[in-house]
């Protein structure tokens, strides 16, 4: 007997997973929610069927909830993200024609982000030299984890995203595709559309959102505002249902269970061999070779649930870096309304969840896996750092503004 | 007519709908409408032609693509954003649940604007309802095929006549609670396996 109708949107990604698990497991059923899953070809359409009440909540670009509340996207009401549906998960994947110049200058299939992005910078410079086209990147939208992790990859390495590169927007199903044909040369986006590029051999994952940022966000639960204040137990109902469904996903014997579940038509619609890699951290990176990387994705551990206000804030503080919003005190106060850990808390706590002490934290102080004192169960948090060792303090997000502009990009 | 003097792009990869969509605009006075099945190349179409308004269906999977293009003043001439008229909440929800968006010049009027929108929502849901008819049509076709067949069966094999191969067809449907087009689908099915569905 079901008490709440949800209807959620989400794009075929695996990191849909906690809602398609939520649906799929029974999760949401047990939780007395009749859950109906969505699926959807773009963000402007999750965005707009949530601002005209299609759906109720949506799996989100994590970025995406406070772009709609700041007023930058076309058509958007009020959203809240009472929760992330999970870290990490993304790569960043070049064509075998790149990796092979990026090779010559020291690039090695260790996914380091440093050397990668040094052996990134010599091409840069030599094309630029022999008076050579500029190289191409995708992300799947502006207002994306991709965009800023890709944008603070590249810059941290001295490479002008605006001026040394050309950054356009390529629906994931067609990157790898896009790279096999030379009309981009590489691209920032979640699984498997990396592995996907791997698998038919166009191309090499040279990075990952693990490593540029450890513990990073990607997505989230967006909810329409309204819909949120009027319908607290409903909602509340589904955060738990979710919590359950991030158990169960984290649990490495759910793993080829899950890659089945996903692979399905009405999901991401890709063989289940493209999911394994980032549920098991075995990344093949091309041409056979195989990196372990840990947490390359996720689902419940240090706290990924949790809407991390300094995540938010971060967030904010690269659309202000790239030009996309004006910097001012209003503008912040949005951005970390945005998140709301207060629901998350109020929704959780009864059922005994780890909750952090506070909601924010300082980005990148953590060096690695801290246990925390918390409410609730036993937590533990981080590394949680930035590979070029930056810290982001959220109460000081002035300084850090200014900091990023000083550096010129 | 000033008002009939607009530019329009439509952006759709269905073929079929997009020239319905033409047609309807080429109807009510609209001669200056370009039609783009695929956005390859979109761009260059975009600053050849200069649109005031830009019709994309909501299944395309570059809209998102299409968005940031008219974000760029590179790309387009004038800004060109989202229609959106926020006192009219009735439009939008009518426009997302045909699937459609509407994108318009910075600076349109919303008077010029609002009879494309509304014009493109009505073709746009006669079109799902002709493509819905098509559905059941066929089907309803394909299933009245099938009863013949399982007819034919039935009075070669038992020997009856016609009325009376429908009449234990459409018993066993009842009996089975069933549709009669699944029943004769089983028993063709049956014959082709035994040899007889000659």
């Amino acid at each position: 007997m079901s008490e709440y109708q949800i209807t959620a949107g989400f794009m075929p990604l695996l990191d849909s997973a906690l809602l398609v698990i939520a649906k799929e497991k029974g999760f949401a059923a047990d939780e007395g929610v009749d859950l109906s899953l969505v699926r959807e070809t773009s963000w402007a359409n999750i965005r707009d069927r949530l601002a005209v009440g299609h759906f109720q909540v949506a799996h989100m670009l994590a970025p995406m909830p406070i772009a709609c509340n700041l007023g930058l996207t076309p058509l958007a009401s009020r959203t809240v993200a009472p929760m992330a549906l999970g870290l990490g998960g993304n790569a960043v994947t070049v064509s075998n024609a790149l990796w092979a110049e990026m090779e010559k200058h020291g690039a090695r299939a260790d996914l380091d982000p440093a050397r990668a992005g040094a052996a990134l910078k010599a091409v840069v410079a030599e094309r630029g030299a022999a008076k050579r086209s500029l190289l191409r990147f995708a992300v799947v939208h502006p207002h994306s984890g991709h965009n800023y992790e890709l944008r603070y990859w590249l810059a941290a390495c001295g490479i002008d995203p605006d001026g040394d590169v050309e950054i356009v927007i390529v629906p994931p199903p067609l990157m790898a595709d896009a790279l096999g044909a030379g009309t981009i040369d590489g691209y920032c986006v979640g699984e498997p559309w990396s592995t996907a590029a791997v698998m038919a051999g166009r191309g090499r994952i040279a990075t990952v959102k693990a490593a540029i940022w450890k513990g990073s966000p990607e997505k989230v639960l967006g909810a329409q505002a309204q819909w949120a204040e009027n319908h607290p137990e409903a909602l509340t109902a589904l955060l738990g249902a979710i919590y359950r469904a991030a158990l169960w996903c984290a649990d490495p014997a759910n793993r080829e269970e899950l890659a089945a579940i996903l692979s399905r038509l009405a999901y991401v619609d890709r063989p289940a061999d493209w999911m394994m890699p980032a549920l098991s951290g075995q990344i093949g990176v091309g041409d056979g070779e195989i990196v372990q990387v840990e947490e390359f994705f996720v689902p419940l551990a240090k706290a990924a649930t949790f809407p991390w206000k300094s995540h938010a804030l971060w967030l904010y503080t690269q659309m202000v870096r790239w030009g996309q919003i004006k910097h001012d005190k209003a503008n912040v106060a949005i951005a970390r309304e945005t998140y709301r850990p207060d629901i998350y808390r109020a929704a959780l706590e009864p059922l005994g969840v780890a909750l952090p002490g506070a909601n924010a934290k300082v980005e990148g102080a953590l060096k690695r896996a801290t246990p925390v004192g918390s409410a609730g169960a036993s937590l533990t948090l981080g590394p949680d750092g930035f590979f070029d060792g930056s810290l982001f303090d959220p109460d000081k997000i002035d300084d850090y503004i200014a900091s990023q502009a000083r550096r010129g990009v | 007519m000033e008002s009939q003097s607009l530019a329009i792009l439509v952006i759709d990869e269905n073929h079929l709908r997009a020239a319905i969509i033409e047609a309807g605009l080429r109807e009510s006075g609209h001669d200056n409408v370009t039609v783009v099945n695929d956005i390859a190349g979109v761009a260059r179409t975009i600053a050849a032609i200069n649109p005031d308004v830009i019709v994309i269906d909501l299944e395309n999977p570059n809209r998102d693509v299409l968005e940031n293009m008219f974000q760029l003043s590179r790309a387009v001439q004038r800004p060109v954003a989202m229609f959106v008229d926020r006192a009219d909440r009735a439009s939008i929800e009518a426009a997302v649940e045909a699937g459609v968006s509407a994108y318009v010049v910075d600076g349109l009027k919303r008077e010029r604007v609002k009879p494309i929108l509304d014009m493109a929502i009505v073709r746009f849901n006669a079109f799902s309802r002709l493509s819905r008819e098509l559905e059941e049509a066929k089907s309803e076709l394909e299933d009245r095929k099938l009863i013949e067949r399982a007819k034919g069966i039935l009075m070669k094999s038992k020997g009856l006549s016609e009325e009376d191969a429908y009449a234990l067809l459409r018993k066993t449907a009842m009996n089975q609670n069933r549709k009669i087009a699944e029943i004769a689908q089983s028993l063709v099915t049956a014959a082709g396996l035994l040899g007889e569905d000659k």
